[in-house]
């Protein structure tokens, strides 16, 4: 059992709102959270280079080409920071790899669906981006170190993913009629994927209140959820474009939206990867970890080499 | 399959603009210490964020243990005499 003044001491640090760093005591259970959510966090961006990269081949403008790719680069990267803030906790980098092929870990199922059209594209960087974003900035001042300074780094270059998607939704709203329709119609799809990427209602969720007193997450699901509708909809609203919600609604008296009841039953089916592209997700992953694998060796062998060289002169 | 390998660990300093200190932004994983230097370029860098870059294996990092260990730093609280706090300056001396 773990010792109760340690971990009283450990509150009062949480309470004093000092971080916690890699060689701080911490109970067991913090760690496996943490372990749990920065990887899937991890996950989650590398995982999300998929759907976007689907259309970089058919961007519309050079223009657009390279701002995508520019994004996709930044993505790559928030997966490699998260990496790193998680092997902090005594997990090997290989191991998390390992636990994503296997199917142990998870990665946000919002992933999981496909970019159908080019105002997919618009619709991720505006909606999925802007979800991320609410809650990226929020964890800033998540309590382990790591975590929280990977989270400093990755907002500042947030900022122009949700520019670069409402920029192609507008410029799809002011088109021509089939691209108004074709925008409307990628807000239509991923709406409500993009409100569930908040996870299940306070009521229901597992780890929540834990994960708050000890300050992992600084805000609750639903409170971000309602950050994030309350910011939107008047963005979706002013381009001309409607929501997929009929109870969607500003409430004057609290001051926030009212919303539709969430169909979380889809939600569970694509989180536990019923989902048509989970499957496609993680065999891409896979496949693109064991093609590479020529290059891990070259590049080991390479190493090997020229140690051996240094060595002998 | 040969087990897979990330490679080493790396940490990675960057200097904002001549003149400032290196500060810590982050690590990576690179097999050797030109392709540490090229990931930490790509991938530290991309906004002007500094122009000049170090990099130290992480396992050649000595560290305190923690702030936990607070016995460790106890010999600068009983030493006040280093703080310029500590001395009396008679009424009226200037620029000291
Ligand atoms: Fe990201
Ligand atoms: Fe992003």
């Amino acid at each position: 059992m773990e010792d109760a003044k340690k971990l009283e001491a450990f509150q009062a640090k949480i309470d004093a709102d000092i971080k916690i760093e890699p060689k701080d005591w911490m109970p067991e259970k913090y760690r496996q959270t943490l372990i749990r959510q920065i990887s899937q966090h991890a996950h989650s961006e590398v995982i999300g280079m998929q759907p976007e990269g689907n259309w970089l081949t058919r961007a519309p403008s050079l223009r657009s080409k390279k701002i995508l790719m520019a994004k996709i680069q930044d993505e790559a990267g928030h997966g490699l920071y998260l990496y790193c803030a998680a092997e902090t906790l005594g997990v090997k980098r290989e191991q998390f790899l390992e636990w994503l092929h296997e199917g142990k870990a998870k990665y946000s199922s919002v992933f999981n669906y496909p970019t159908l059209t080019w105002a997919d594209i618009g619709a991720i960087g505006w909606l999925v981006d802007g979800a991320a974003i609410v809650n990226q900035v929020s964890l800033q001042g998540t309590s382990y170190g790591p975590y929280s300074r990977a989270m400093v780094k990755i907002c500042m270059e947030e900022s122009f993913h949700q520019r670069q998607g409402y920029e192609i939704m507008v410029t799809l709203a002011n088109g021509t009629d089939e691209q108004k329709e074709m925008a409307q119609d990628a807000l239509n799809r991923w709406w409500w994927p993009s409100i569930m990427m908040f996870g299940p209602h306070d009521a229901d969720s597992a780890h929540s209140n834990q994960s708050l007193k000890w300050k992992i997450k600084r805000e609750s699901n639903d409170e971000l959820r309602q950050k994030f509708i309350d910011k939107t909809v008047e963005q979706g609203l002013h381009i001309g474009l409607t929501f997929p919600d009929p109870d969607l609604k500003w409430n004057e008296e609290k001051g926030h939206y009212d919303f539709g009841a969430i169909d979380w039953d889809e939600f569970w089916n694509v989180v536990k990867g019923y989902g048509a592209g989970n499957k496609k997700r993680l065999a891409h992953h896979k496949e693109a970890h064991e093609v590479g694998s020529w290059v891990r060796e070259a590049a080991i062998a390479y190493a090997n080499k020229k140690n051996n060289i240094q060595k002998s002169a | 399959m040969e087990k897979d390998n990330q490679g080493i660990l790396w940490e990675v300093f960057i200097q904002v603009k001549a003149g400032r200190p290196f500060k810590h932004v982050g690590s990576l994983h690179a097999y050797d210490k030109e392709m540490a230097m090229q990931s930490a370029r790509d991938l530290f860098t991309r906004r002007n964020e500094g122009n000049g870059i170090w990099i130290v294996k992480a396992d050649d990092i000595i560290s305190s243990q923690s702030v936990d260990d607070e016995a460790f730093f106890d010999p600068s609280n009983d030493k006040v005499y280093r703080h310029p706090t500590f001395y009396e300056v008679p009424d009226g001396v200037k620029h000291i």
